[in-house]
């Protein structure tokens, strides 16, 4: 179990913009009814939306022992498909107007819009003991790699999260990320620990819809991706009257220090928090916040490591660290670094993997107080709209779909450049990678070269690229 | 190029559709009109016009008709 929801039990758990709402005991007993449908302890997939259904569903088969896998609800068909074949989950909790994608399946129970589906897989693969959850990687490649998160994982991360935010039940964040994406879930997780209401809403921030929304229910809080804060700073956000808002999060990589700042300084102004932090999947969710009452002093920083965890340095042969302003790989150890990867079905047996400690892939330095900054990768990937894209797997996709074709991937953070040789391409290439991630078109630059630069054995020279792009 | 041709040059550039799908075309019915295009939209339109666009308007701007409106509305901007 991860929430005793009877602590709260007259407390609003949730609330949507059509002014549905669930007591915290109403969310126990529809999740309870559900677990009831599904019968005992197996691997579901959740197509999720910000929806009270989605929510039933989460909690109540994470509550009572159910695995779920969360995938966004707008995920390509054929992405789906092929999850699907990977990890014959014996269940399906899914909108009910989904329905019509999925012939052959029997519906077996319906609450809030979303329907219980029993597949033909059978029983499913075996299931670790500890193991919770499974969260993608990426969210939009369609990747089969999952992240194996136990209760333990989500326990103490939890915890830790609404410890150094101080949240309570007083709390009324509005949703503004997917719930499938591990940071919109954090939030969720979070606030349902302290009896906090979630506002659950599909609109986005560019919707008179969600403004509404918002003042009417008196939201307290949002989180943000970068894009999110470049949106909003366009939109003159600053201007805008928001009495009830207390919080602003950061995460899904890094800001521009110069948005820190502004935001920084336009939220001390108004007695808010912005908050900056720091997170992965592959921790469960959060690894390091900037405290709110240095967000000016140290802007561009991520901060420190959460209650309960640790970061230290690495340099190329492992070895640790100790002055201040090198560079080198940051490595954190915490109880919320989760179990491992899986890329099938046949992995959901495995145990812990890491053993509590996660080399992050994201290069950093720290300064003399102690407090770290993201200098670059180690790995090759981009952070699109938040969404981890990782590059190789791109260039996987595009090798799939476009066998003959000579190409490269590269960018920078929020612009994908597909470098090929046949300009005749450009079109069909760019169609099938919006179609394929579901990002916006906007994120996509394909461009024709007269040879993609390599080395003699054949190498992709990357470096050669940037020139295209920077 | 008129007001209209520069009108629906900022949406084809911006969403990157055709002239065609414009009539009518509301805000997230095709996915490239979600909240990245929205932005990318916004921009296009006051570069185009040399205007900026006010938050209301911005969070307004809910169809290719309304959009038409706003402009001529609070921006003078005849179609």
């Amino acid at each position: 179990m991860v929430w005793d929801f009877q602590t709260y039990g007259d407390n609003i758990a949730v609330l949507d913009s059509c002014g549905v709402s669930l007591t915290y005991r109403a969310l126990s007993e529809e999740g309870q009814r559900l677990w009831e449908a599904v019968g005992r302890r197996c691997l579901a997939f959740i197509l999720c939306r910000n929806e009270i259904g989605a929510l039933v569903g989460y909690t109540g088969l994470l509550n009572n022992g159910g695995v779920p896998l969360l995938l966004n609800s707008r995920m390509d068909e054929e992405a789906l498909a092929g999850l699907l074949e990977a990890y014959q989950p014996p269940c399906l909790w899914v909108p009910e107007d989904m329905l019509g994608s999925f012939p052959g399946m029997m519906p077996a129970y319906r609450a809030f819009g979303y329907c219980l589906l029993r597949t033909a897989y059978g029983t499913g693969y075996p299931l670790y003991e500890d193991l919770a959850l499974l969260l993608t990687t990426s969210g939009s490649t369609g990747s089969p790699k999952f992240v194996r998160q136990s209760y333990g994982n989500i326990r103490a991360n939890t915890a830790s999260i609404v410890d150094y935010l101080a949240l309570d039940s007083a709390e009324r964040p509005i949703t503004t990320l997917p719930m499938s994406y591990t940071y919109g879930l954090s939030i969720i997780n979070s606030h349902l620990l302290v009896g906090g209401t979630l506002l659950v809403t599909e609109s986005s921030m560019t919707q008179r819809e969600f403004w509404s929304f918002f003042r009417q229910s008196g939201a307290t809080s949002f989180g943000g991706v970068p894009y999110t804060y470049e949106m909003l700073d366009r939109m003159r956000f600053h201007r805008m009257e928001l009495p009830s808002l207390r919080t602003m999060t950061q995460a899904g990589g890094k800001l521009p220090p110069a948005l820190h700042k502004k935001f920084a300084e336009e939220a001390q102004a108004k007695g808010q928090r912005f908050v900056v932090m720091y997170g992965q999947c592959e921790a469960t969710a959060r690894m390091g916040y900037l405290p709110p009452e240095k967000a000016v002093e140290k802007c561009g920083s991520m901060g420190i490591a959460i209650p309960g965890g640790a970061f230290h340095l690495t340099d190329a042969s492992g070895r640790q660290i100790t002055t201040p302003g090198t560079i080198g790989e940051l490595v954190y150890t915490g109880a919320n670094v989760t179990l491992g990867y899986a890329e099938g079905g046949a992995d959901l047996a495995k145990g812990d993997e890491r053993g509590g400690v996660l080399q992050t892939g994201d290069m950093a330095r720290f300064d003399e107080d102690g407090y770290y900054y993201i200098t670059g990768r180690k790995k090759r990937f981009l952070k699109i709209y938040g969404n981890r894209v990782n590059l190789d797997e791109v260039d996987g996709l595009v090798k799939e779909k476009f066998p003959a074709l000579d190409y490269a991937s590269a960018g920078v953070d929020d612009h994908l450049y597909l470098f090929i040789t046949d300009e005749g391409q450009r079109e069909a290439v760019k169609e099938f990678l919006v179609r394929r991630t579901k990002l916006n078109p906007a994120a996509f630059r394909v461009v024709a070269i007269d040879q993609i630069p390599k080395n003699d054995s054949g190498k992709t020279l990357y470096g050669e690229l940037e020139a295209y792009y920077t | 190029m008129t007001n209209l041709e520069k009108y629906n040059q900022a949406f084809v550039e911006a969403l990157e559709i055709s002239e065609d799908q414009l009539p009518g075309l509301e805000y997230q019915e095709i996915e490239q009109w979600d909240s990245v295009g929205h932005m990318g939209l916004v921009a296009t339109l006051e570069d185009a016009f040399d205007i900026m666009l006010d938050t209301d308007d911005i969070i307004d701007f809910s169809s290719y008709e309304v959009g038409m409106k706003i402009l001529t509305k609070n921006y003078g901007i005849a179609f």
